[in-house]
């Protein structure tokens, strides 16, 4: 049982190194900077939760007592690193790409990225009251029209 | 069985921690550096946990509790000073 539980350790922390060694071989090795955004997210789940568990899997079988420690670790890093990749990849489009490279965003407005403030919600308001104003002034043209044309019948009638 | 694996893993994060410094020394952009910090505080948590089980105390945990929460702070103000030229607003 002691050498079941030796090989599942030794497994887990074999993987845990190789999956740490990738991702930041993949950081040296890919080419620009949005792929390399993609090597690490290999260390920081299957390379630390294999050792993690691997270490749980340690004190619970040799040391005897079961501690829940590395669960909360792998916890935090698995709620922690879609963050820290969201805010990197913005950072990233900031500074290296233009705004005429990227596809445009759905409805008004540009990316937030670009625009000092991210709420967009006030230039869109403006532009239905544009809108609004436009269609005011030309009923009040065509009105206008309707009108002069009445006046200018009657005017030949008499 | 269990030391030599410990070996292997404690070589290949230090390793890993290389590339990183190469990547933060050499890295073309400033997202290239934030990003292997963040890489570096990783690796530096599975190195604190190999470390525990090297010596074979459960001390080490919260070494590395603190490691990734720091790590973490540490990087969103860094993205976010790139972002918006100022951490909080």
């Amino acid at each position: 049982m002691e050498l079941f539980w030796e090989i599942v350790i030794a497994a887990l922390l074999v993987i845990g190194g190789f999956f740490g060694l990738v991702g930041s071989f993949g950081l040296v090795k890919l080419p620009d900077p949005m792929t390399r955004l993609h090597a690490p997210t290999k260390a920081a789940t299957l390379g630390v939760g294999a050792v993690l568990i691997g270490s749980m899997v340690y004190f619970a079988a040799f040391k005897g007592n079961l501690s829940l420690h590395e669960l909360m670790i792998t916890l935090f890093l698995f709620l922690t690193a879609p963050i820290t990749a969201h805010f990197i990849a913005k950072a990233n489009i900031l500074r290296d790409w233009r705004a005429d490279r990227l596809p445009p965003p759905e409805g008004a407005g540009d990316w937030a990225i670009y625009t000092p403030a991210a709420d967009t919600s006030a230039l869109e308001l403006l532009e239905v009251e544009e809108a609004d104003k436009e269609a005011a002034r030309e009923a009040a043209q065509a009105a206008a029209r309707v009108a002069a044309e009445e006046g200018g019948s009657e005017a030949d009638r008499s | 069985m269990i030391t030599y694996a410990l070996m292997f893993a404690i070589a290949c994060y230090a390793v890993a921690l290389l590339f990183n410094l190469y990547r933060i020394v050499i890295g073309p952009g400033v997202t290239d550096r934030i990003l292997a910090l963040d890489t570096m505080a990783i690796n530096a948590i599975a190195l604190l946990v190999l470390f525990g089980i090297w010596e074979g105390t459960a001390i080490f945990f919260e070494a590395s509790i603190l490691y990734a929460m720091t790590g973490f702070v540490a990087t969103v103000a860094y993205a976010k000073f790139v972002l918006r030229g100022d951490i909080i607003e």
